[in-house]
């Protein structure tokens, strides 16, 4: 399939309005990761990945994503609503009480699209490549997704599954890091060096491409092309360079608004620089 | 008091490995995962018969219930095998978010648990993993106390969906249990019915409460022994209905006294019906190096010490009657 990149720009600009109105309506929640990782979401759910909305946990046949960072919820939430796996009105409870939308996502509350629990960091390339290990078992020739933060790597579980996935030719597992360069702290150079992710990686044993992540158009293509080399003996991981807040440009760049939710004003004026084009829930 | 006798001794991992090879037998869906100790967790026979359904992790626990909870999304049963300590303690916050949390169908089987691992000393002899393990929302929890009971646990849990700890251990013991019983979850064994005392016991306690048992029976002193090999979910109903008989209770395990087997019994009596409970079980602390035998001496995890606890409560029950 031919992917149309303006198409999948336009549905982006309506998941940035979604993030920024449900974490004004519950002033609670995670803006910069989601808007820096929209075009991802976009292009995955909207072009690269062969998936149901009517939601099976065991996804036979269909790729899988798994959200390791679990905190960019809101951009998970509005892709899955916009994708069709639940009513988009939904949206607006997010993090209240009751909702199927917790802050962190979860599988306890049965939300469509959600197959486990992420939030405490580091657990979702060990669970990606559980999945990916099922489908080889079930002669299941679909792929797995991840995504996490960089700050995320700072954990050693995932040097754990780095070291795993090579070793016993993991090759169905298109994991992605968000490359933004911040953490709750401040930048990852001055919270904790990650170093040299790219050459980190291909010593661990993958197979290494680097994407421009708020460029829909190499967003699609680089994705596309690790599609195409699966099956090739290594499991592939996805640099993905990105801003933090991109879409804003009071957020944009910054580690500040990694957990901060805009005020009415603020709301407004990132309202007015995301075009409405898919209807607000 | 019933009689029980053993020909043979075998230890309970070894229970494992052999329920493990005949859940494979009879369901195709059912994966082994192991973290570097094949030999220590008896899952040669599975590996050997079942190549292509193990997965060798190497020393990565966290990244073994991972997997493990990954596995289970397209139908897989997986069962994780590692020392208890690193079942638990190590990956308490994989176990919470990826498998309890997320309610996947794991089984977590922990070997070595408790004192009775032995030499290696207390960094490997965990006496808190019951207490880690039943506070997870949706976990069963089950000790077994021999061979026999390991193996039949083992084909349980394999045919019950949802998250499950296994806890067994490394020593030989003896084995009293029906080779062909079938293992009910949550469902307490009655192993002696008896009048003056309950004495609650699981894992490897269950075979001293039976020597506490007839020890007591000649000092003309009845003991019900029941074994509570689930000790989540509880079988309350069996804990009420015997202290309603017998008005004491002893309870008996190889744990810290702190939030195992005995606090849930207290936990069930003190709501419903009140009794005088003495705890067998170590005095919050940690272990240290010896013979098992040794150990489970020194730190009162033996017969002698279940008579003593009984005799005490049994005094204890009998003081409360005459302050009435």
């Amino acid at each position: 399939m031919k992917a149309d990149i303006q198409e999948l720009e336009r549905t982006a600009s309506q998941i940035r309005r979604d993030i920024v109105r449900m974490v004004h309506g519950c002033q609670s929640g995670h803006p910069g990761g989601s808007l820096g990782c929209t075009e991802f979401f976009t292009a995955l759910y909207f072009s690269v990945m062969n998936h149901d909305p009517k939601f099976n946990m065991d996804a036979v046949g269909e790729d899988i994503f798994f959200l390791s960072n679990g905190h960019i919820s809101p951009v998970f939430y509005s892709t899955l609503a916009h994708a069709g796996y639940f009513d988009k009105t939904e949206l607006a409870t997010f993090r209240k009480l009751n909702s199927r939308l917790q802050g962190h996502p979860t599988t306890h509350e049965h939300l469509p699209g959600i197959r486990i629990a992420s939030g405490s960091l580091g657990q979702g390339l060990s669970v990606a490549i559980g999945a990916a290990l099922t489908k080889k078992l079930n002669g299941d020739k679909s792929l797995v997704f991840t995504l996490h933060g960089d700050g995320e790597i700072q954990e050693g579980q995932i040097w754990e599954a780095a070291m795993f996935a090579p070793h016993n030719q993991v090759d169905n597992l298109i994991s992605t890091i968000d490359v933004n360069g911040q953490q709750i702290d401040g930048p990852t150079k001055q919270v904790l060096s990650l170093g040299d992710l790219h050459a980190k990686w291909v010593a661990f044993g993958w197979d290494v491409l680097e994407m421009k992540g708020n460029d829909m158009a190499d967003v699609v293509k680089t994705l596309e092309l690790a599609k195409s080399r699966t099956g090739q003996g290594k499991p592939i991981m996805i640099l993905m360079h990105t801003e933090m807040g991109y879409g804003v440009d009071f957020m944009v760049g910054s580690h500040k608004w990694h957990g901060v939710a805009p005020n009415n004003e603020q709301l407004q004026l990132a309202l007015g620089q995301l075009e409405e084009t898919l209807g607000d829930y | 008091m019933k009689k029980y006798t053993y020909t043979e001794k075998k230890d309970t991992r070894s229970g494992f490995g052999a329920g493990l090879l005949e859940a494979g037998r009879k369901n195709d869906q059912v994966v082994a995962l192991c973290a570097d100790l094949i030999g220590s967790l008896k899952m040669n026979d599975f590996i050997k018969e079942f190549p292509e359904r193990f997965v060798q992790i190497g020393i990565a626990e966290a990244n073994m219930m991972g997997i493990a909870a990954g596995m289970t999304i397209g139908g897989k049963i997986p069962f994780t095998g590692t020392f208890a300590n690193f079942s638990t303690g190590r990956v308490y916050d994989q176990i919470r978010q990826s498998i309890a949390y997320s309610n996947k169908n794991v089984k977590i089987c922990a070997s070595h648990a408790g004192l009775t691992l032995g030499e290696d000393g207390a960094t490997h002899q965990i006496l808190e993993d019951i207490g880690l393990m039943k506070m997870l929302p949706g976990m069963t929890v089950i000790n077994t106390c021999d061979y026999n009971q390991t193996k039949a646990a083992t084909l349980a849990i394999a045919e019950y969906e949802g998250p499950v700890y296994l806890r067994f251990g490394r020593p030989v013991v003896p084995i009293f249990t029906d080779p062909d019983q079938k293992f009910e979850i949550g469902k307490a064994w009655m192993v002696n019915e008896g009048a003056d005392v309950s004495i609650f016991a699981t894992g490897h306690l269950v075979w001293q409460a039976i020597l506490a048992g007839e020890i007591l029976a000649e000092q003309g002193i009845d003991a019900e022994i029941i074994n509570i090999h689930t000790i989540k979910p509880l079988d309350a109903a069996a804990v009420l209905k015997s202290v309603a008989k017998t008005g004491c209770v002893v309870t008996a395990e190889e744990h810290n006294r702190l939030g195992g087997l005995g606090d849930s019994i207290a936990q069930v009596l003190a709501t419903n019906n009140p009794a005088p409970q003495e705890y067998i079980a170590v005095d919050d602390s940690f272990g240290e190096s010896g013979t098992p035998e040794q150990l489970m001496t020194k730190y009162g995890l033996d017969a002698e010490h279940i008579v003593l606890a009984a005799k005490k409560v049994l005094e204890r029950k009998q003081n409360a009657v005459f302050s009435i």
